[in-house]
């Protein structure tokens, strides 16, 4: 990310230059439209609803991102479901039986995704264990003392002069 | 040997998680199932585009099995699958078209020109009836059953292959 910033930040001087120049039509390239919201709160409902939906289309961009049709039909799908009063479940549900489940970036806790959801869970049990077993097997490890002979060869190898 | 054996546990679940990444690579993301499957077809009320004044619903649907097929003009697989939709309708299937964001005056062009396997044809321009179906793009293929549920979803282009393997079978489970 702070790779691409400066990078960003170069476009964005770049494309004022060229309004400068009255060159404008090269800025709005991108075909999204702009949204005027009165309240706040729901502009940021709509930013958080199109942000959380793939494109059926495009398969790995998200329908505020997009410029496929079918992107600008459900970014103004969403739209007018928010003025209708909807609730953020209610559009969601809308667009899933619509589209199916595949719409939703992050899938719905259910049957079909309690593993998708549960193994990160289950693997990080899992090394927690591990790493309590380990520790304790350890403990119990040390706890001999040495005999005679290895002390007398540890000494011995303590005190051994290094040759020069 | 035991604890030798534990050594290799990592090396075992590296090879599961690579055989379930090699798997997903054969899979195909625009092959998934419609949300629509075995739902009843949307309510709609629209003109259709041979007759302005014509309006048609869902009850153009019941009573038989039908095809129904989303096309427009602008849409390249669309001329490419016309034969195939063609000879469908030339073994008796019954076809609808749906004409998805188009003009009246391109859909009727388009249809002089690559052939009308359809007995009539929704005009749908502002795609409204096309969202209702989940539909992203063209062509999409519906196979509604007598009752008006649709039975099947073909997203895409529909070759030779696809009316053999898929599209004759599974009109002929649901006759």
């Amino acid at each position: 990310m702070a790779m691409i910033r400066p990078f960003l930040g170069l476009a964005t001087a770049l494309a004022m230059a060229l309004m400068l120049l009255g060159n404008s039509s090269v800025a709005m390239a991108a075909g999204i439209e702009i949204r005027e919201f009165d309240d706040p709160v729901m502009e940021q409902r709509y930013r958080d609803l199109t942000g959380s939906m793939r494109c059926p289309l495009c398969e790995n961009q998200a329908i505020d991102d997009s410029d496929a049709p079918i992107s600008a039909d459900m970014r103004q799908r969403v739209y007018v479901l928010l003025q209708d009063g909807r609730a953020d479940i209610e559009i969601v549900d809308h667009m899933v039986q619509r589209f199916g489940e595949y719409i939703l970036y992050n899938p719905r806790l259910e049957n079909r995704t309690y593993l998708l959801w549960g193994t990160p869970i289950a693997l990080t049990l899992a090394g927690l264990l591990l790493v309590v077993l380990m520790v304790r097997s350890r403990r119990n490890a040390a706890a001999r003392a040495l005999s005679p002979e290895e002390r007398a060869r540890l000494n011995d190898l303590i005190n051994r002069k290094r040759p020069k | 040997m035991k604890r030798r054996l534990l050594l290799l546990l990592p090396l075992v679940g590296f090879l599961l998680l690579a055989l379930f990444f090699y798997r997903g690579l054969a899979l195909d993301p625009s092959h998934r199932d419609s949300a629509l499957m075995a739902r009843d077809f949307p309510a709609f009320d629209l003109a259709t585009l041979e007759e302005p004044e014509r309006r048609v619903d869902t009850s153009l649907l019941e009573g038989e099995v039908t095809l129904v097929n989303v096309w427009g003009e602008w849409c390249p697989a669309c001329k490419q699958e016309m034969p195939q939709l063609l000879s469908l309708a030339e073994q008796g299937i019954r076809m609808v078209g749906i004409n998805y964001r188009d003009t009246r005056e391109k859909g009727l062009q388009f249809l002089d020109e690559f052939g009308n396997p359809f007995e009539v044809n929704i005009f749908d321009p502002e795609g409204d009836l096309g969202f209702e179906l989940g539909v992203y793009g063209a062509p999409e293929t519906f196979l509604v059953d007598r009752d008006g549920v649709i039975r099947y979803h073909h997203t895409g282009y529909i070759s030779p292959t696809d009316v053999r393997d898929t599209i004759l079978p599974e009109v002929e489970k649901w006759q």
